[in-house]
């Protein structure tokens, strides 16, 4: 495996911990959906 | 003493994670599935339905993360794959097996929250077929890798299906049958005139274990029993005539392409010309039909 820039490492590590942030947020809204809708479906 | 960071590996790149996933198979999986949920009679809020398709879409990449882990080496040695994240060295290996079991696990426990346990448990079993049974057991070792493993790619109407219902019923079971039987003529048609990569690479397709013209006969025998479960779901009059008609030009079409496959006599892949048209034709086949079959249902209803 070849060796990078530390200024390539730390943007790659960047990069994978705003789009972490993203998909963690999008994770939480998915599941208060999730959440609504079954309430809604057993009601 | 903390390991700098010039030891540690360099972190994947986030593009190469997604092309762990296999996007282009998923694309398939995922019309597929989205196809089973919409033509079954009971319809799900549609924040469930997109999360059941994810689930599939993500079950699916998951697999194809653990396919590509283990089949490295296998991917180094064939053109079509050798620039792939694991054979190129942009990645080590131990990430895409983190990466392909905390995504099933993901996937599965998600498709149980938001739809119900069969759903999930089919999810599960989808994706230890295509890693266990189809990757690890049989591609390396019995030409009719594709004719069994083929199932794992069947699973995507099935789980849509019994995400939206709950429970299993003979339409999803032609639809999974008809996926299963249209496998083989898809893959052996390219695997005809890629067969010098899976040759290099040491897989036992077909062509290469029982020749070029045992290959074009399987292909030919194969569109005939596809044809015969496409047209199925009418005849047993869970579909209405949009979808027997359809199916049945598609399937004539089908067969056509696979007669003449059979009656190519080339053994070069320039000279192909029959086998990549059904290879491609074959792609739009499964859109096609399973598009068709929505709109059937969805008159029906």
């Amino acid at each position: 495996m070849s060796l990078l820039p530390e200024e390539e490492l730390l943007k790659r590590q960047r990069e994978r911990a705003r789009l972490m942030a993203w998909l963690l947020g999008a994770f939480v809204i998915l599941l208060f959906l999730i959440t609504v809708a079954k309430i809604g479906l057993h009601k | 003493m903390a390991p700098s960071i010039a030891q540690t590996p360099p972190p994947a790149d986030w593009r190469d994670l997604v092309a762990l996933t296999k996007p282009r198979v998923m694309s398939l999986v995922v019309f597929t599935g989205l196809c089973g949920l919409l033509a079954a009679p009971v319809t799900l809020p549609p924040v469930l339905g997109f999360t059941a398709i994810l689930c599939i879409a993500l079950g699916a990449g998951a697999a194809g993360a653990l396919n590509q882990w283990y089949e490295a080496d296998l991917d180094a040695k064939m053109r079509r794959t050798a620039n792939r994240p694991l054979p190129a060295r942009r990645m080590d290996r131990q990430t895409a097996l983190h990466f392909g079991v905390g995504l099933s696990a993901f996937s599965v426990i998600l498709m149980d929250l938001a739809t119900n346990h069969l759903a999930a448990l089919l999810l599960a079993v989808s994706i230890l077929f295509y890693v266990l049974v189809y990757t690890v057991w049989l591609k390396r070792r019995t030409a009719q890798n594709i004719v069994i493993g083929g199932a794992a790619g069947a699973f995507p109407p099935l789980i849509g299906w019994v995400a939206a219902t709950g429970s299993i019923q003979m339409l999803p079971v032609l639809l999974f049958a008809i996926i299963f039987l249209w496998t083989p003529p898809h893959f052996w048609a390219l695997s005809l005139f890629v067969r010098s990569d899976y040759a290099a690479a040491k897989v036992p397709m077909l062509p290469v274990v029982a020749g070029i013209e045992n290959t074009r006969l399987q292909i030919f025998l194969y569109s005939l029993a596809l044809a015969a479960s496409a047209v199925l779901p009418y005849a047993l009059s869970l579909t209405g005539y949009l979808y027997g008609f359809s199916a049945a030009v598609l399937s004539a079409i089908f067969v056509g392409l696979a007669g003449m496959v059979f009656a190519n006599r080339a053994d070069q892949p320039s000279e192909m010309g029959p086998e990549k048209r059904l290879f491609g034709f074959s792609i739009l086949y499964l859109f096609a039909l399973f598009a068709v079959l929505v709109v059937d249902r969805w008159i029906a209803a």
